[in-house]
């Protein structure tokens, strides 16, 4: 059936099941692939989005739920906030082998939206849903750090 | 194919470039589908698109725009090789780091081997670097050579009064950029030892902290992997594989799955059942929706305990000699020795990438085309010539980057890539197929880092000093039947089962290495840092007993028996950096492990807290000498991310089987490090002019002993079995 979902500001219409997660019909139909398949069971984070600007996990959202929610994927961030994020993540070289990282800087973005100065404690609760098999962690919780930093300036 | 930057490529030659350039691109690597950043805008149809460059040697092509792209042979599976790569060649060409871009180098051992792998082409091992370091900078510098040669004759002067920086070629007042003479240089001779810069001329090679190349597209969402690739009337399979390894199809009933909605078909092949669709998700419901039979008789049924017991026999009994000097049993049984003895035991491990296996294939006539990050092209090719039906010459294979390995996508006998090929050749429409694992796919595939037994006993004498060492490694194979045998497996022996034991650190006289492998039908396949992941465990804890056994304290204990100078460097630098004998607040220990793998030292301190239950990983402090550095920052960040991924499987991540089936599906029983666990990390180089050396997978096999001991040193009991979390650890 037809579904009208809000993507990146952009009303667009998808030929899908209600039960299709969010994140094939991201990644197969509106061709949007930045958004990463890693489990399929909300247990990575590696397909976080952002709905109404919170951070969720597109495989276990299925279309037919959405209704009018706004859905923004790692395409269409570009708040103040999320600069800053991306920023301190090229500066700080945070990427290895990248695959989770639109899903890192999608939970981290939501995070710095809500909590101008996040303690590590904060960031470990934002951030723990999000797996890197490089376990980059150490350059994440710093560029989050330094992003907030510059959200201060 | 450029999967990098949309190429600077152009639908009509720009002027002043001839179609005799744009020909001879297209013959060489430096034409192909541009489906980089476009990918989202343009629906994922990939397109053609012709691009007006020069392929100034294999390695090297310029635009007209200036652009320089880096032709990469090896897979970046986040290792950090293509920023390594590019930098050896902006060095020796004098460009400006902005105007380097990459592309992969396509499956053609000739141009793109790997000279440790004899010529082979692949990546692992930890030898990109290694390996390709002089072709690199060797490529450079021809490069400049030739586009110095083209600018002297465009600006009628002496070759010898250009200098060249920046990506400009400079004669008094006359300036050209490298783009303006490109074609020129092409048509020069190509010199065949250029000279290379002094190492201290280097201006970026060893140098803080060059951005990596990868940074814009992989914070952006636009670097493309194989599951990212989509191409005009591709489908999508899901594979329905056998609980156990080993079993086969019996029986299929599709109806069910061919009724669901975008399902374009069902076929068998020897892997399972594939569905195919239209899209993943409609895949995914039809491969639920199959009901298969299988036939178990030739599968593996032997469960986790089963092994165990048969290892714990095995340990019992004479292994293979794989190393032995003096006369160990004459030494245990010398006067006044005091023994000590353990039995290590190591689960299978997953990989576990981010990105699961997948690949995509199509077969048009007898030729296949494969999108995949292929990591052993050598394997890959002919394999997936095999399967089809046709000679190696016939397969192309696009390069992408990768979601993580960690060994997985250097497969020995090609299993995702033969099993795509295979659903694409009995589907047999000619149509693009973009085989899917999921994540319990994935987890449950196998090719596991093998299930390992140690027995350890060793011996120090009235003085202190270590006189005897006797162990036996039990476990499977990782070579034999694969076509690595040959060279791997000698007298019986598996060097990568006995790899870190049987050429140990330290100066013992008496050492006896005894290999015994096991026959078991799971899959398995080397996992980052390959016998180091288990055989540093068992001496570098095994260490730290003995220094007990021998009152001696566990740095000064190493610092007497350590052979090698570099070895100790690494060991004196991190325990300095890391204050070792400097009282810690009470609660807060330290633990220590020092190990030489892929011919690089690191020495890793860990500093944990015990908790009222179990303990916390605090801070790790690593020492490093990988020879010369080409990014300091890469360096860092593979040591940082070896620490991490060897802690996640030390404490909490095993691979286990109830009657020869995994137990684990996804992340919620195969459990990885998550942010809150994650140790501050320091990573600190010891300066070196030596060769450079391996840096993907050295900084692994420290961590697990180095926290051990810091959990013996909190509890004064060993840690034997891994992962940590399988015991109950503190009060």
């Amino acid at each position: 059936m037809p579904i009208t979902l809000s993507i990146n500001g952009q009303a667009r219409t998808v030929e899908a099941e209600p039960d299709t997660p969010l994140l094939w019909v991201l990644r197969d139909e509106l061709d949007l692939v930045g958004t990463k398949f890693g489990c399929g069971q909300a247990l990575c984070g590696a397909c976080t989005v952002h709905v109404d600007g919170m951070a969720v996990r597109s495989c276990q959202t299925a279309v037919g739920d959405i209704g009018e929610s706004k859905v923004v994927t790692i395409e269409g961030i570009g708040s103040r906030e999320a600069k800053a994020v991306q920023a301190a993540w090229q500066d700080l070289n945070v990427v290895q082998c990248g695959y989770c990282q639109s899903g890192q800087i999608m939970s981290a973005v939501a995070l710095l939206t809500d909590n101008k100065k996040p303690t590590d404690s904060d960031i470990d609760s934002a951030m723990d849903g999000n797996v890197c098999r490089c376990a980059t962690y150490h350059r994440i919780r710093a560029a989050i750090h330094d992003a907030a930093r510059r959200l201060e300036a | 194919m450029n999967v990098f930057f949309k190429a600077p490529g152009l639908a009509s030659p720009p002027a002043g470039v001839s179609r005799r350039t744009i020909l001879r691109a297209m013959g060489g690597v430096g034409i192909g589908l541009v489906i980089g950043a476009d990918l989202s805008l343009s629906g994922g149809a990939a397109q053609a698109a012709e691009t007006a460059t020069a392929d100034i040697n294999p390695f090297v092509r310029i635009a007209p725009d200036g652009t320089v792209t880096v032709i990469i042979k090896h897979l970046d599976l986040g290792q950090g090789t293509t920023t390594g790569l590019t930098t050896l060649v902006a060095e020796e060409m004098d460009a400006d780091w902005a105007q380097m871009r990459t592309d992969f180098a396509p499956n053609d051992a000739s141009r793109y081997g790997n000279k440790i792998f004899g010529g082979a082409q692949g990546t692992g091992g930890s030898t990109a670097i290694a390996a390709s370091f002089d072709v690199y900078r060797k490529a450079g510098a021809s490069a400049r050579a030739m586009l110095v040669a083209a600018a002297a004759k465009a600006m009628n002067v002496p070759a010898r009064t250009i200098t060249v920086a920046g990506g400009k070629l400079t004669s008094g007042s006359k300036t050209l950029t490298f783009g303006e003479v490109a074609e020129a240089a092409a048509k020069e001779p190509m010199p065949q030892d250029p000279p290379l810069k002094a190492s201290r001329d280097f201006a970026l090679v060893g140098k803080d902290k060059l951005p990596r190349t990868d940074n814009v597209l992989k914070t952006t969402g636009k670097a493309i992997y194989t599951q990212d690739i989509k191409l005009p009337g591709m489908l999508v399979a899901v594979v329905a594989h056998p609980p156990r390894f080993g079993a086969r199809v019996a029986k299929v009933d599709d109806a069910a799955a061919k009724a669901v909605k975008g399902v374009e078909g069902v076929v068998t092949v020897p892997q399972g059942v594939a569905v195919l669709a239209r899209s993943t998700y409609a895949a995914m419901k039809g491969r639920d929706a199959l009901n298969v039979e299988w036939d178990e008789a030739a599968a593996e049924k032997r469960g986790t305990d089963a092994l165990r017991a048969e290892y714990k026999a095995a340990l019992g009994k004479k292994g293979t000699t794989a190393e032995t000097e003096g006369q160990v049993e004459a030494a245990f049984a010398q006067q006044g020795v005091k023994i000590v003895e353990a039995d290590f035991e190591f689960p299978f491990l997953a990989h576990a990438p981010m990105e699961p296996m997948n690949c995509v294939v199509q077969i048009t006539g007898d030729k296949v085309e494969i999108w995949n990050a292929s990591q052993f092209p050598a394997i890959d090719t002919p394999t997936a010539a095999a399967v089809a039906g046709t000679t190696p010459d016939k397969v192309k294979i696009n390069g992408l980057w990768a979601g993580g390995s960690f060994g997985r996508r250097a497969s020995s006998t090609a299993d995702y890539v033969a099993e795509a090929v295979a659903i694409a050749k009995a589907h047999g429409k000619g149509v693009p197929v973009k085989l899917v694992w999921t994540r319990e796919d994935d987890m449950k595939a196998g090719s596991y880092r093998p299930m390992y037994m140690h027995r350890v006993k060793a011996a120090v004498d009235a003085s202190g000093k270590p006189v005897a060492w006797k162990h036996h490694v039990v476990g499977q194979s990782l070579i034999t039947g694969t076509a690595f045998e040959g060279a791997m497996v000698k007298d019986g022996v598996d060097a990568t089962s006995v790899e870190g034991a049987a050429e140990m650190g330290y100066a013992i006289p008496n050492r006896l290495v005894e290999l015994t492998s096991t026959k078991v039908g799971v899959p398995v396949l080397w996992w980052r840092s390959v016998g180091h992941t288990h055989t540093a465990y068992a001496v570098e804890t095994m260490i730290d007993q003995l220094a007990k056994a021998a009152g001696r304290d566990p740095v000064a204990f190493r610092m007497e028996l350590i052979k090698d100078p570099r070895l100790k460097a690494v060991l004196a630098l991190a325990a300095e950096k890391a204050d070792w004998g400097k009282p810690l607040e009470k609660g807060r220990f330290r633990g220590v492990a020092a190990h030489k793998s892929f011919n690089t030292y690191v020495a890793e301190i860990a500093e944990i807290t015990m908790l009222d239950k179990g303990y916390k990983v605090d801070r790790v402090v690593a020492a490093v000498d990988c020879g010369v550095v080409v990014n300091p920052d890469v360096v860092r960040a593979q040591v940082e991310g070896g620490v991490g991924f060897g802690l996640g499987h030390a404490m909490q991540a095993a691979i286990t089987l109830t009657d020869g089936a995994v137990d684990q599906a996804n992340f919620d029983t195969f459990e990885p490090l998550r942010m809150s666990q994650m140790p501050n990390v320091e990573v600190h180089i010891v300066p070196s002019t030596e060769a450079p050396t391996g840096i993907g997978e050295p900084g692994v096999p420290p961590i697990a002993p180095a926290v051990a001991n810091a959990l013996f040193a909190a509890t004064g009991k060993p840690m034997l079995n891994l992962p940590f979390n399988r015991q109950t650890i503190g009060s």
